[in-house]
């Protein structure tokens, strides 16, 4: 689509909406996000680049096919699963650490849930701009 | 795989590229494997023969019952013993027949893997594991039949094996399942200890025609017999190994290791005798119509398990004892008989019984093997094979109910096999010297040391029968009887009835060897009047299969968009409405809830929005309506405070408008006639299924809610998962193994309509 406004403010816009999804991805434990909502936002921050600069722009902007990104979110949340085994604990339990944590303040807490729903997030924008970028490129 | 010897005589580099040459020295390792375990059953043999059973369990799936637990005891190290010392025999002889092919060590792969999971199927002492290892060596036996795959009919055979003993497999499980619940555990020895349990529970019938079916298929009983001489397109020491010496008696070690939970019913006596009796004799009839060596002995092996099955219908300790007899009898020789066709083949490049002949002049050895090993197949003294052959005649005369079929049944087969064992063994070493393919010449030490072997073993036990009475025949057939037993074989029984049938079966056999070729004559006019043998009507069956399959493909696969969705929405509106009708759910709520203007507000969005959808005359227009009906519905869960929900509704609904109209824009304007019948009949579709859903929406809200889940999240989703947003919690902790599947069914669909796309062959410019 040629649309000087359009272009000109997806510059803008689509680093605002990744930079979005990653916070709603971060936040989700806590507060409404998290993989699924992140992965659809950052999905639809691309589109929005492949509307208005084409879709071997999109492409080229994300560097790895859509495809393997997907797979290897969805290799990332079955590492994260697998992560628990090693803890002897079961599969897909959440594994915690909490560096810098002192009394009530839980420090900087890190998991294998954040990694399972980046994983998740990876798989959404894989999955969702494989079909949609193909059918562009198809029609 | 590499092979470092290679490098050495890097003179001839481009062999090297094209074949590996696995050297002798490197074969020895792959019969390392089973001799090593060989010799570890053997210490077993002391503690087995003074009546212990040893136990080894592992937790698997304990929530289950299932359990990789195994059991050592007379039968199940009887079958370990033959699987691993035939193995070490089979791994050897095959280094030489094998080297240089170009796939020896996945050969060898695949042998390992076979012998492993037949080990896994005798020692089991759990069922799931049980038909674990069952599966699996189906999986590797399609895998050895299928090994020279360059050959369309080493292809059909592996998977018609494959098919056959898969689809007993499949009624297996179910006849195991039906026998753990029947049992209340899955433990075998606990089933077997179990008495009459089985035997009396009133789903005996059914389970004992499951295992039948089961044991039926894998040892190729009449009518499934037809896989057995086709997976005689596996090499030579596969036949052997496999269909021969061990994976088809899988089914005969299954009915002997059920024997004290299912035997002793006039069903169970009845089956196996007749469908023993029946094989045995048909197949040994078929024996004689072979003119290829290798097809003779395979419907020999079929012979030898009909009589198995026959025996093991009976609960005469004496018939077991025969059975367990015969079981280590024809492995010896069989496995041995195999081992020379494939040297006479490797020799002289042919196994027709018409171009052999006078060959023990060139293949000394081989003819001594060959000999030994057909005395004892026919059965003459002082070979084990006579053993067996006596304790089949005094076992099938203890068959209560009928002797005379039985025993009748049994001479017949053996006389049959007595001119087997004369064409195979004899008729290519002696006679007139013929012409063959290649110049016949003795065979690598390598090669006939495995059929030597085990021919002087038939000897050895022969002469002194106690080596293996005590130690393994008794127990054994305490463990096939359930009681303890005893069993004294001996090479002389004393003048009586089965010392005369023995010498009226060699009288018949001598008959049957010598009019053999009026015989065989006589079998092939028979086959060319019969309508079709069984392995025709398989092809039947499995073009019926494939058409059917085709069939009801064109009729619920139209691709017709349009239809599936009508076919779905029709199947909800009627389903549902039936069975709201029939249960007599349908409620209508007592209270109303309050409206006010937000929702009413949020009611006339959706509905206004549906309404354009159906009425507008623009593709856009219609999908951006259709976008506002899935807004609506994302503030419907913002109302009722969920927003996870909505966020993600709210961005589908944005993907789905980007989506749809990518697509539909190419298409062409809307036709929107009214007065059509298809749109009518759409409409009242609609309204159907909006009001079913509605209907079943409004009953559901009616019935107190159960909240105890819910609360339950709600408690722990801090204090044990760090996380204050309940759905996220849920989704990435407490229900991750969910999400999981569920992202995992994103990526497949991704990758299928990945394939769609790049399958129209326009769908990305170089």
């Amino acid at each position: 689509m040629n649309s000087l406004i359009l272009s000109a403010a997806t510059r803008i816009l689509v680093g605002l909406m990744l930079l979005f999804s990653v916070y709603m991805l971060i936040r989700g434990h806590n507060e409404p996000g998290g993989g699924f909502i992140g992965g659809l936002l950052a999905t639809i921050g691309i589109v929005l680049y492949a509307i208005s600069h084409g879709v071997a722009a999109a492409r080229e902007a994300l560097r790895l096919d859509p495809l393997s990104i997907a797979m290897g979110g969805l290799g990332m949340a079955l590492f994260a699963g697998i992560m628990a085994v090693f803890f002897n604990d079961a599969f897909f339990s959440g594994q915690w650490a909490f560096p810098f944590a002192e009394g009530d303040d839980k420090g900087f807490p890190i998991s294998t849930v954040l990694l399972f729903d980046i994983g998740v997030y990876l798989v959404v924008v894989g999955a969702v701009l494989s079909i949609v970028l193909g059918l562009e490129e198809e029609v | 795989m590499g092979n470092p010897d290679h490098r050495d005589n890097a003179g001839d580099a481009k062999s090297v590229t094209t074949k590996v040459q696995p050297s002798i020295g490197v074969g020895w390792v792959s019969a390392l494997v089973p001799f090593a375990l060989a010799i570890l059953f053997v210490t077993f043999l002391p503690a087995i023969a003074s009546g212990e059973r040893l136990r080894f369990a592992y937790e698997w799936v304990p929530s289950l019952g299932i359990n990789l637990t195994f059991l050592i005891d007379g039968l199940s190290l009887t079958f370990a013993l033959l699987i691993t010392g035939i193995g070490a025999v089979v791994a050897l002889y095959s280094s030489v027949t094998l080297a240089g092919h170009l796939h020896y060590w996945r050969f060898v792969f695949y042998l390992l893997f076979f012998m492993f999971s037949m080990l896994g199927l005798v020692l089991a002492d759990n069922l799931i594991t049980l038909f674990v290892f069952w599966e699996l060596t189906s999986v590797s036996s399609y895998l050895l039949i299928g090994f020279n795959h360059s050959s369309a009919k080493a292809r059909r055979s592996a998977l018609q094996a494959l098919l056959v003993t898969g689809g007993g497999g499949l009624a297996l499980l179910a006849g195991f399942i039906l026998m753990g619940s029947a049992a209340g555990t899955f433990e075998l020895s606990e089933i077997i200890a179990s008495g009459d349990a089985i035997r009396d529970h009133a789903l005996y019938v059914p389970i004992f025609f499951l295992v039948l079916a089961g044991a039926f298929t894998k040892s190729a009983q009449v009518p499934f017999h037809f896989w057995l001489p086709n997976a005689m397109a596996a090499p030579t020491p596969v036949s052997a190994y496999l269909h021969s010496a061990t994976m088809v008696k899988a089914g005969i070690y299954l009915l002997a290791r059920m024997h004290p939970a299912l035997s002793g019913t006039d069903l169970w006596l009845w089956t196996l005798t007749v469908f023993g009796a029946a094989t045995a004799v048909f197949a040994s009839i078929l024996a004689l119509r072979q003119t290829d060596l290798k097809l003779a002995l395979a419907y020999t092996t079929l012979m030898a398990l009909g009589t198995l099955t026959m025996f093991l219908g009976s609960g005469a300790t004496i018939a077991i004892a025969a059975a367990v007899t015969f079981l280590i009898v024809h492995s010896f020789y069989k496995a041995a008989l195999f081992l020379i066709v494939g040297i006479i083949d490797y020799g002289t490049g042919t196994r027709e019984t018409a171009q052999l002949g006078g060959l023990a002049r060139a293949m000394p050895v081989t003819a001594v093997a060959a000999a030994a090993a057909a005395l004892s197949m026919a059965g003459f003294p002082p070979f084990l094979g006579f053993i067996g052959k006596e304790l089949k005649y005094e076992g099938a005369l203890a068959v209560a109910s009928e002797p005379l079929f039985v025993a009748s049944a049994a001479v017949l087969a053996n006389a049959l096999m007595v001119a087997v064992a004369g064409i195979v063994a004899l008729k290519p070493f002696y006679g007139h010297r013929l012409e063959t393919p290649k110049l016949p010449q003795e065979a690598p030490f390598l090669m006939w040391i495995g059929p030597i072997g085990l021919a002087v073993l038939g000897l050895v036990f022969g002469l002194m029968p106690g080596l293996i009475s005590g130690s393994l025949v008794q127990p054994a057939v305490t463990a096939i009887a359930g009681q303890p037993e005893t069993v004294k074989l001996a090479l002389w029984h004393g003048l009586n009835l089965p010392l005369l049938l023995s010498v009226l079966t060699f009288a018949l056999g001598i008959a049957f060897y010598l009019g053999h070729g009026k015989l065989r004559s006589f079998l092939v006019r028979v086959e060319e009047r019969l309508p079709a043998s069984a392995d025709e009507l398989w092809d039947r069956f499995l073009d019926a299969l494939k058409g059917g399959a085709a069939w009801q493909t064109r009729v619920l696969q139209g691709g017709i968009l349009r239809r599936y969705l009508f076919i779905v929405f029709a199947t909800l509106a009627v389903g549902g409405g039936v069975t709201l009708y029939v249960t007599g759910a349908a409620r209508w709520p007592s209270v109303w809830p309050d409206f006010t203007i937000k929702h009413l507000l949020v009611i006339g969005l959706i509905a206004g929005g549906a309404v354009m959808t159906v009425f507008s005359i623009s593709r856009l227009a219609a999908i951006c309506a259709l976008g506002v009906v899935g807004m609506g519905v994302a503030l419907i869960f913002v109302i009722f405070g969920a927003p996870d929900v909505a966020i993600t509704q709210l961005l589908v609904e944005t993907l789905v408008v980007i989506l749809v109209s990518v697509v539909m824009l190419r298409l062409p304007q809307l036709e929107r006639d009214p007065m059509k019948g298809g749109r009518i009949l759409d409409a009242a579709l609609a309204l159907a299924v909006g009001a079913v859903v509605t209907v079943i929406l409004i009953s559901v809200l009616d019935t107190p809610l159960d909240r105890s889940i819910t609360a339950y999240f709600e408690d722990k989703s801090l204090p044990e998962a760090f996380g204050r947003n309940i759905v996220n919690v849920i989704l990435v902790d407490f229900r991750a193994l969910d999400t999981f599947g569920e992202i995992a069914v994103v990526a497949v669909a991704a990758l299928g309509a990945f394939v769609l796309l790049k399958g129209t062959g326009k769908a990305k410019k170089p």
